[in-house]
């Protein structure tokens, strides 16, 4: 097992390597087939792990860069593991198709292999140079597969800067914080710096907190550090997107996981106020864009955003919990937010597999240029809507569990009854109310204005069937979603390990033949039920209306007042639909509208034409991020006059810094 | 005023009698090119004075709502295809109310340019009010006659 998991982090690199010097035809495939190999490998030891309960270590001095790179994986690490793997497999079998008309470039094939070998080895990393030198390759292997498109000019040039910044920023305060952490306990190992944690100062433990979770939240995108995420998703290729959002992005949650419930061990209270807080702001604000934007892949990247923050909820929860004392009702809001890290990955990984096998078909991702898709791309459109109902939170789905597990552990924790609790816990649960509702408003416009109707434009009507291997990959991660919400029972023994690994408590939740019992018997849900029960009226009620309406319904068009034609001009589209929500959340969203009218040359009192754009970009970065960014040019304007230009001035300069290095060293 | 509902003796279209509204009669009116005489008089038979309603009689938006398709004016040559469009939309059983002279034989727009032709030579109609226009009483009469049956 050791030996596969030193293959597991080292394919990816080797496959890097030899990948990108081989001709195209062979380039795919061969690339796809280093990704599932990776990630089998991978797959198979984590599970492992999982099923037993027992971490395993080994000693890479030998193997890996000489020295210095330390290798560890236990459950809650091969949780992670786990889930990037699956998404790994599913994309590597995606790429086969989509490779078809978006030829692999040598640099897309070398950081494709190196992205997933980085993903997979960044949980099992168990020193502090392992760590960031994972961390490091996964985040500038993705900055190369976000420029994959970068012909396509502004856009993508923009959407890559922005996550350069923001996720080197990020990585910038984990290095401080892991630094610090080392150099105080004199270790660079993760199992002597968690021993060593409760020994600091309480001002360094809130300093090493907060920097590594502002680090964590940057690659996470909760907000106010997302900015980089609806840019970097929309503009990368579909595959890419499917993986920073159903992988890349738990990493984040993984480091909040590790760093403050498994080595802070809960720590002070306001901490996870803090990411309480902050979960619940993600949520609500990125699914007001979800449900206000008209943007396929933007809209699906504000709701990793949307979901990113319930998850931080559930992680504030546990936090909060864990430090006044209430461990049992910690490990329920841990196993809710693991439990809803896996769904997250599988639904979001298959809406963006099969959002990019719509972009496919249509050659767009605008909502409004699509419609009638589900008649013309009927595989990919399914899937999509399968995704969408997970996302929803609708039974038999995984999404519905687990939300639920998430809601009850929100209610849950009200038991605690202290200060904070009593408040911060009522209004997660309006704003979990709030996000569920936004969220649906979101996906039925996808469906209905996307999938369902009639073709808005030329680009829908002549949708194209996607390549197999694309509706394969969107499929199985689908049909995973469609397994956990039918018998999630299946997690349930592995999420305990997890749970019991990082925070060394008891387990949460029991498995009562098909029902799911929380422990101290809070509450009993048996979604196997609940989805058979589901299925079955659904069968029963189509099959008697079958029945009943034989020869008594006749089908006509839709009644357009007489009109000899109906033109899809008619017909309600994305941005018509979100423009009550717009309207309601105008002081959040702030929306740009733009008319143009146009009169006539004979007479002001005609029209010639008009036309009308509405845009709702990120108030964030208009109101936090440009000022930023202008405060930080005039700065540089200010102290510009040092650089002019002068060699002798340099050189002055180089004697300066020696003398001043001198002086300190001494 | 007087509320017969019977006061012509002219037996009523089959298809109208199999209609059974037992007093509730529910009215789509196309204006298939008058020029809006009639249609104001179909204005006043809801007024206070004629007060249609009481009879449950009423106007409705749209033609998946109506038990009558009330055609006014000769029907131009634009209205054609819109007039059978609205009459393909109504639910079964339905009927067609031919109302004014230009509905029953095109009046004094018999011949000209745009003219396809009067009601019933383009649909089939069941019952045709005349009058140019038809007095309110004439209109409220023949209607009740459809929906008392």
């Amino acid at each position: 097992m050791t030996a596969l998991l030193v293959v597991a982090v080292i394919t990816g690199f080797v496959g890097a390597v030899v990948v990108p010097v081989l001709p195209v035809r062979l380039r795919v495939l061969a690339t796809s087939s280093v990704l599932i190999g990776d990630a089998l490998a991978a797959l198979v030891v984590a599970v492992h792990v999982l099923t037993t309960g027992r971490a395993l270590g080994v000693s890479t001095h030998a193997v890996f860069l000489g020295s210095g790179v330390a290798l560890r994986i236990d459950p809650l690490g091969a949780f992670f593991v786990v889930l990037t793997s699956l998404v790994v497999i599913a994309v590597a079998v995606y790429e086969i198709g989509y490779s078809s008309t978006h030829p692999m470039t040598r640099t897309a094939a070398g950081a494709l292999c190196t992205f997933a070998g980085a993903m997979l080895s960044v949980p099992v990393a168990w020193n502090v140079t392992g760590f960031l030198f994972f961390w490091e390759i996964m985040a500038a292997s993705s900055l190369a597969l976000i420029l994959t498109d970068y012909r396509r000019g502004a856009p993508v040039r923009s959407a890559a800067l922005w996550y350069a910044v923001l996720t080197q920023a990020g990585a910038a305060l984990v290095m401080i914080a892991l630094v610090v952490m080392a150099v105080s306990s004199r270790s660079q190992g993760f199992t002597v710096i968690a021993r060593h944690l409760p020994s600091l100062s309480p001002g360094l433990r809130t300093t090493v907190f907060l920097l590594t979770f502002a680090g964590f939240a940057s690659k996470a995108g909760a907000v106010p550090l997302h900015v980089w995420l609806p840019k970097a998703h929309a503009e990368s290729p579909s595959p890419v997107s499917a993986l920073m959002s159903a992988a890349m992005v738990n990493l984040g949650i993984y480091g909040v996981i590790r760093v403050g419930l498994e080595w802070f061990h809960g720590g002070t209270v306001w901490w996870w106020v803090l990411v309480l807080a902050l979960g619940g702001l993600s949520a609500i604000y990125g699914s007001i864009h979800a449900a206000t934007n008209t943007d396929l892949k933007r809209l699906l990247a504000y709701s990793t955003i949307d979901n990113v923050g319930l998850i931080f909820m559930a992680l504030g929860t546990a936090g909060i919990l864990l430090s006044i004392g209430h461990i049992g009702l910690a490990d329920l809001a841990l196993f809710a937010a693991l439990l809803h890290i896996t769904s997250h990955s599988l639904f979001k990984g298959t809406l963006f597999l099969s959002a990019g096998s719509l972009q496919f078909s249509t050659g767009t991702r605008d909502l409004d240029l699509m419609g009638g898709l589900l008649t013309r791309v009927p595989f990919a459109s399914s899937v999509f809507a399968l995704g969408s109902m997970a996302i929803m939170a609708l039974p038999p789905l995984s999404g519905f569990v687990s939300e639920w597990f998430l809601l009850q552990s929100l209610l849950h924790g009200m038991d605690a009854s202290s200060p904070v609790t009593t408040v911060a816990l009522p209004l997660s649960v309006a704003a979990l109310a709030l996000t569920g509702g936004l969220t649906a408003a979101a996906f039925v416009k996808v469906l209905g204005v996307g999938l369902l109707g009639v073709p808005r434009s030329a680009y829908a009507r002549d949708a194209k069937e996607p390549p197999v291997s694309m509706n394969l990959a969107a499929g199985l991660l689908a049909m995973l979603s469609v397994v956990i919400g039918f018998a999630p029972m299946v997690l349930v023994g592995s999420l305990t390990r997890v749970v019991r690994s990082a925070l060394n408590d008891a387990s949460p939740v029991r498995v009562h033949g098909t029902a799911l019992e929380i422990l101290g018997s809070r509450g009993v849900v048996d979604p196997t039920m609940i989805a058979v029960a589901l299925v079955v009226a659904l069968v029963l009620v189509a099959s008697a209306r079958r029945l009943l309406d034989r020869g008594r319904v006749t089908r006509r068009a839709v009644w357009g007042f007489g009109r000899l034609t109906q033109s899809s001009r008619m017909t309600y589209t994305a941005t018509a639909f979100a423009e009550p929500l717009q309207r309601v959340f105008d002081d959040v969203l702030r929306p740009n509208h733009d008319l143009d009218v146009s009169h006539h040359g004979e007479s002001r009192y005609f029209v010639e034409s008009a036309r009308f754009r509405s845009s709702a970009d990120d108030a964030f970065e208009r109101l936090v991020y440009r000022p930023l960014i202008r405060m930080v040019r005039a700065l540089a304007d200010r102290v510009r006059f040092v650089q002019n230009g002068s060699v002798h001035w340099y050189l002055g300069y180089g004697l300066a810094a020696l003398v001043v290095l001198l002086l300190m060293v001494r | 005023m007087e509320v017969s509902p019977s006061r012509s003796s002219t037996p009523l279209d089959p298809a109208i009698v199999e209609l059974r509204l037992r007093g509730s009669l529910q009215i789509r009116h196309i204006d298939a090119g008058s020029c809006n005489g009639c249609e104001i008089e179909i204005g006043s038979i809801f007024s206070p004075v004629y007060d249609a309603e009481q009879f449950g009689i009423r106007l409705v938006a749209s033609p998946r709502h109506a038990d009558v398709a009330l055609v006014t004016g000769p029907v131009s040559k634009n209205m054609v295809g819109p007039l059978r469009t609205t009459l393909e939309a109504m639910g079964e059983p339905s009927v067609v109310v031919a109302l004014g002279d230009c509905a029953r034989d095109c009046g004094v727009f018999k011949g000209a340019y745009g003219v396809e032709g009067a009601v019933g030579e383009v649909v089939d109609v069941h019952l045709e009010i005349p009058g140019c226009p038809p007095s309110p009483q004439d209109i409220v009469d023949a209607l009740r006659r459809i929906a008392c049956t």
